[in-house]
């Protein structure tokens, strides 16, 4: 809602500077958008009018003028303008004049010709935005008379930024009683008027839309001169809202909308055919409107239409066909309740939104068509002339809002606010409100006005009285009540101190959009359970991510085309999968590249490998405790693991996530290169703990013995620990593999592994003859079961 | 017996002079060695008469301990300096870098969100969490939105082709948690919101955490209070605040939250940070709570607005980009 501030001062007398004002708006739940100067420092401004104007002999593009500014001789002025003429009344800054942009007039000499002065467009006067040449002023504009007080000026656009709930604020009117509120001040808004009815000329009005358009009134104007111009004064109020003013009649409609709220609307009453029908628009009813769009409806619109066709879209705009043009000689204007919910949505649904919908869809008070239809029959025949008909109305009573009246409970009031108000405060501030209030016992009954939408109940009078006496005035206090300790449960590992441990180990936390694009997730072969948004702002934020990795892939691959060779990224974020509901499963991804350790002077660089994730793996799973829950396994992969280089991870028994180094066709695709490693796991597992139950320290010597054996290179490491443990039993409390080594002296297909076993026996010191005899067990077990030979 | 004495008064000066722990070693076997004097002089002892036996072994003893103890000393005075020497070339550059000394970060969005909710937890809130895709009643009709509510088209929206919906603020987790829940309760429920909106100053991802207190006894002075309280511990400074009446369907009274913010230049705006109000009624109802018995409170903040505040980050798009460059910076 944007508006004049001087209109607004003229219907309620407050003597609240500028900044005042706004301010007060604004803590009253009117926010102030923005301020708007204009027309400031116009001195040496007036008006002024073109006498003469002739060929400047040196340039084509000038003219000199000689301009009648009310002075005992004309001015000769030089004029570059294409619309400077004799005849038309203009501004004109007088020698000694500064514009708002700074200019300050001098007498000039342009190509050889004195000028006295500058005749100025709107935009130099700071009035308006328009440069295209001159302003021309109305003809009966009185020449002399300083500028500045002609236009009304100076003066202020004010922008309120209003919630939902006010739309009473979106005519002046309302606003007006709500700083009247404010300031303790009165209104003083224009009476109502009645237009004297000089002519028969009525038509038929059938309510058929029941409370969707409970009350519809109209009337015919007849013999108006629709080509008549606006007056100044309506235009630049009109200007100053944010409105272009285009013609006496759609000008003279807006202008009641912003002083009343009422949204009007005129047709051409001759290209109307019998009785106006108030209905809902029949399935795939189709209709041109003012604008030139054509819209296909269906029975959730409300249409008016007369007993051809559709001619508007209630509530919304008008129709093409029956629009008022510059010859136009005879209206039917329309002042019309409808219910919001028949307007809610409906013009976004026709990709639209006007002054109309935005009103109605919030609400319009059902008692203004009357009040709103004299006051534009009056505006409009002072101005086009012509004959008004009878106002007619067709009204469903049973159908209109009807009038509520709220209780407020005084220690209700107090409860909710934590603050006394004065009871003489109270009725203050409804009263000023336009409420009617009658005391109770216990507190008021309010009657809110039929403005006021958004009055249903106790709560939202408790409101209106805090937003006027003022939320700084509320008190600021802790809460008392019981205060029961939130203490996360111990055996659960904090997620955030899950991010720590991985900041420590050299990981940075990104975060990633939640939605990928189709393509993306094509190349990574997720095509499975996925869950695409129906309405996604591009193609590249389509479809909810089923794994945090490829977009934690594309921010690795940022990072290494910024010159980062070394990027260490994690994420903890929720997954997506179809289902009903829907699945969200918090994950945990790393992604990593660039050499394993960071370059060091002391240290030979050497590349990231799985082990490294791994490691990764191993310390996060450690911290549960509980590492026999966890597995791996060298198959099955997803497609984008490279075959020989990746795990699927378990937990009891459950895949819950996978590691290991990028597909390296995967990783060509995406321009990345072969050191890319991976991992994502499900969250929860990991934030699993083993509550700590102390078992006692051993008090006998742990021993060691050293063995190297020579293997088939395809006995993975956790066959050979599951044979040295099965061999050995419990008196095995570790074992190390301390080396490994392939090449030259170990047979081709075959790997030497060092192994370290600490042997330890809780009730006695174990012998030298006990751990050899383990070893030799250890030993026997892996010759036997995997063609193990000891290495010399 | 002279001989001895003059014997050893001599080795206690070679002694002394001696300059390598070999030379030591080879005197200590001339003195107490095998055939060293000393020894000669014991293994002489048993030639003497046993009256005189005892007064010379004495004497030998003596002589034996004084050369033993010089030898011991200056052995270890040979060493000390060895010791010294050795240390005084045993050097290293220790500015030079040590290893695997490098750290990650963790992002500054979630660590506004973390701190948020540690200030919180102080209070006596507990975080719960609710769904990122949610039904139409849980993100607008239990929270007092009616269908095609004006109030709505401040949501842009994310539709699933369902109906459900991505959710376009963390207030259903209030429906949520008050479901099946009876108060006092004090919940905070951070997490990721959606907004089909993007542009330099909105970005269709981002975190909210919403509040809320159910009570016998709260007031909006009590909500207030809180406010002010978490604002001041958050950025550890008092702040200038205003409450502004707004409006949000499922509060009521409701407010924004301004806060004085000086710029660097010097000058000093109003900035809005944090939406709250009483809870609706309806929305209590909604709940299964008796609005008449109880009453409660909820705000809800942007976790970016913050983080951008408390860290002085300029562009909110910088939070999505994840280039280390801007990562690093928050380690």
């Amino acid at each position: 809602m944007k508006f004049s501030e001087n209109w607004l001062r003229e219907l309620v007398k407050i003597d609240a500077d500028r900044p005042t004002l706004c301010h007060a708006l604004t803590m009253a739940g009117l926010e102030v958008e923005e301020v708007t100067a204009l027309g400031e420092g116009l001195d040496g401004v007036v008006v002024a009018e073109i006498i003469g104007a002739d060929k400047h002999p040196q340039a084509d593009r000038l003219q000199v003028c000689s301009v009648d500014a009310g002075l005992a001789a004309p001015v000769q002025i030089v004029c570059g303008a294409p619309n400077a003429r004799v005849g038309i009344k203009v501004p004109l800054a007088l020698i000694g004049a500064k514009l708002p942009a700074g200019i300050v007039i001098k007498a000039a000499r342009l190509r050889g010709v004195e000028s006295f002065g500058m005749l100025c467009s709107a935009r130099e006067l700071g009035v308006d935005t328009d440069a295209s040449g001159l302003l021309e002023l109305p003809d009966d504009a009185p020449v002399g008379q300083p500028l500045a007080g002609y236009l009304g000026l100076p003066d202020a656009s004010i922008e309120l930024k209003l919630t939902p709930n006010r739309p009473d604020c979106l005519g002046m009117t309302g606003l007006a009683h709500d700083v009247a509120a404010l300031f303790g001040a009165a209104v003083n808004v224009p009476g109502e008027s009645v237009a004297k009815v000089t002519s028969k000329a009525r038509r038929g009005i059938r309510l058929e839309a029941g409370h969707d358009a409970p009350r519809y009134l109209g009337r015919v104007v007849e013999g108006i001169d629709a080509a008549a111009p606006t007056p100044l004064w309506l235009a630049e109020r009109l200007r100053r809202a944010g409105l272009r003013p285009i013609s006496a009649v759609v000008d003279v409609t807006n202008y009641v909308m912003l002083e009343l709220g009422q949204p009007l609307h005129a047709f051409d009453h001759d290209s109307l055919h019998g009785d106006i029908v108030v209905r809902h628009a029949a399935v795939g009813e189709s209709l041109k409107l003012i604008d030139g769009s054509q819209v296909e409806l269906d029975p959730g619109f409300v249409v008016i239409a007369d007993e051809h066709k559709a001619l508007a879209v209630a509530g919304v705009m008008g129709g093409f066909d029956s629009r008022v043009t510059d010859s136009t000689a005879n209206i039917f204007l329309e002042s019309a309740h409808f219910a919001p919910a028949a307007i809610m949505g409906r013009a976004r649904k026709l990709g639209m939104h006007t002054d109309a919908s935005h009103r109605f869809e919030r609400g319009v008070d059902p008692e203004l068509p009357a009040r709103a239809l004299e006051r534009a029959t009056s505006l409009l025949l002072s101005i086009t002339g012509g004959q008004a008909g009878p106002v007619l109305v067709a009204e469903s009573p049973a159908d209109l809002p009807q009038p509520v009246t709220v209780r407020l409970r005084r220690d209700r009031l107090v409860r909710l606010l934590g603050v006394q108000v004065p009871d003489v405060e109270v009725v203050r501030i409804f009263t000023a409100l336009g409420m009617r209030v009658e005391p109770r016992a216990d507190g008021w009954q309010v009657a809110a006005p039929s403005s006021r939408f958004d009055i249903e109940r106790e709560e939202d009078l408790v409101e209106e009285v805090a937003r006027i006496f003022g939320y700084d005035r509320i008190p600021t206090h802790a809460p008392a009540g019981a205060l029961s300790l939130a203490i996360q449960p111990e055996a659960r590992i904090n997620e955030h101190a899950m991010r720590e441990q991985l900041a420590a180990r050299g990981y940075h936390e990104a975060v990633n959009l939640s939605f990928l694009s189709a393509d993306l997730l094509a190349r990574w072969a997720f095509g499975e359970g996925l869950v695409p948004l129906a309405n996604p702002l591009s193609a590249d934020l389509a479809v909810m991510r089923p794994s945090l990795l490829p977009g934690l892939i594309e921010a690795l691959r940022h990072n290494r085309d910024r010159q980062q060779d070394r990027v260490r990224l994690f994420e903890l974020a929720r997954v997506f999968a179809a289902g009903d509901p829907p699945l969200e499963t918090p994950s945990l991804a790393l992604a990593a590249s660039g050499p394993a350790q960071a370059e060091q002077w002391g240290e030979s660089s050497r590349p990231l490998d799985f082990h490294d994730l791994k490691g990764e793996f191993d310390a996060l799973v450690a911290w549960g405790g509980e590492p026999q829950r966890w597995s791996v396994y060298a198959d099955p992969l997803p497609g984008w693991l490279h075959p020989g280089r990746g795990a699927r991870v378990t937990h009891d028994g459950e895949t819950v996530g996978y590691l290991g180094a990028l597909h390296p066709r995967l990783a060509a695709e995406l321009d990345l290169g072969a050191d890319v490693h991976v991992m994502e796991l499900a969250l929860e597992p990991l934030l699993t703990r083993r509550l700590p139950q102390s078992s006692p320290v051993p008090r006998h010597p742990s021993v060691r013995r050293d063995i190297a054996l020579d293997l088939p290179e395809d006995v993975s490491w956790s066959q050979i620990e599951d044979v040295v443990r099965r061999s050995t039993g419990v008196v095995l409390k570790e074992l190390r593999l301390f080396d490994r080594y392939v090449g030259k002296g170990v047979e081709a297909g075959r790997k030497s592994l060092a192994m370290g076993l600490i042997l330890q026996d809780a009730s006695r010191t174990l012998t030298d003859d006990d751990a050899d005899r383990c070893v030799r067990q250890a030993i026997a077990a892996l010759e036997q079961t995997y063609n193990a030979k000891l290495r010399g | 017996m002279d001989d001895l004495e003059s014997r050893a008064s001599q080795a206690l000066a070679d002694i002394e002079n001696t300059e390598t722990l070999d030379g030591l070693d080879a005197l200590r076997v001339g003195l107490l060695g095998k055939s060293g004097i000393v020894t000669a002089a014991l293994k002489s002892l048993g030639a003497l008469a046993p009256d005189q036996r005892k007064a010379r072994g004495a004497e030998v003893n003596r002589v034996k301990e004084r050369l033993a103890a010089a030898l011991a000393a200056r052995k270890q005075a040979m060493e000390h300096v060895e010791l010294e020497r050795r240390l005084a070339s045993e050097t290293l550059d220790i500015t030079l870098p040590g290893r695997n000394g490098e750290r990650g970060g963790i992002h500054p969005v979630t660590h506004a969100l973390e701190r948020i909710s540690l200030i919180f937890a102080r209070l006596g809130y507990q975080r719960v969490d609710g769904p990122e895709i949610e039904d139409d009643w849980h993100n607008f009709e239990a929270l007092n939105f009616p269908p095609h509510h004006p109030a709505r088209a401040m949501h842009d929206t994310f539709y699933f082709a369902d109906g459900r919906l991505l959710r376009t603020h963390t207030s259903p987790v209030q429906i949520r948690s008050m479901q099946g829940r009876q108060p006092p309760i004090r919940i905070i429920a951070p997490g990721k919101v959606y907004r089909s909106d993007s542009d330099q100053t909105h970005s269709p991802m981002f975190h909210q955490i919403e509040g809320l207190l159910v009570d016998e006894t709260s007031s909006f002075a009590d909500l207030k209070g809180t406010l002010a309280e978490f604002i001041r511990a958050f950025f550890e400074r008092d702040f200038e605040m205003r409450f502004r009446p707004s409006y949000f369907p499922f509060t009521e009274p409701s407010a924004e939250v301004d806060i004085r913010w000086d710029a660097e230049d010097g000058s000093s705006r109003w900035l809005e940070v944090l939406g709250c109000g009483m809870v609706h009624p309806k929305v209590l109802s909604n709940c299964g709570i008796d609005p008449e018995r109880y009453t409660g409170f909820a705000f809800g903040l942007g976790v970016e607005r913050f983080a951008m505040l408390r860290y002085g980050v300029s562009d909110l798009r910088a939070f999505f980009e994840n280039d280390l460059r801007f990562l690093k910076q928050f380690a």
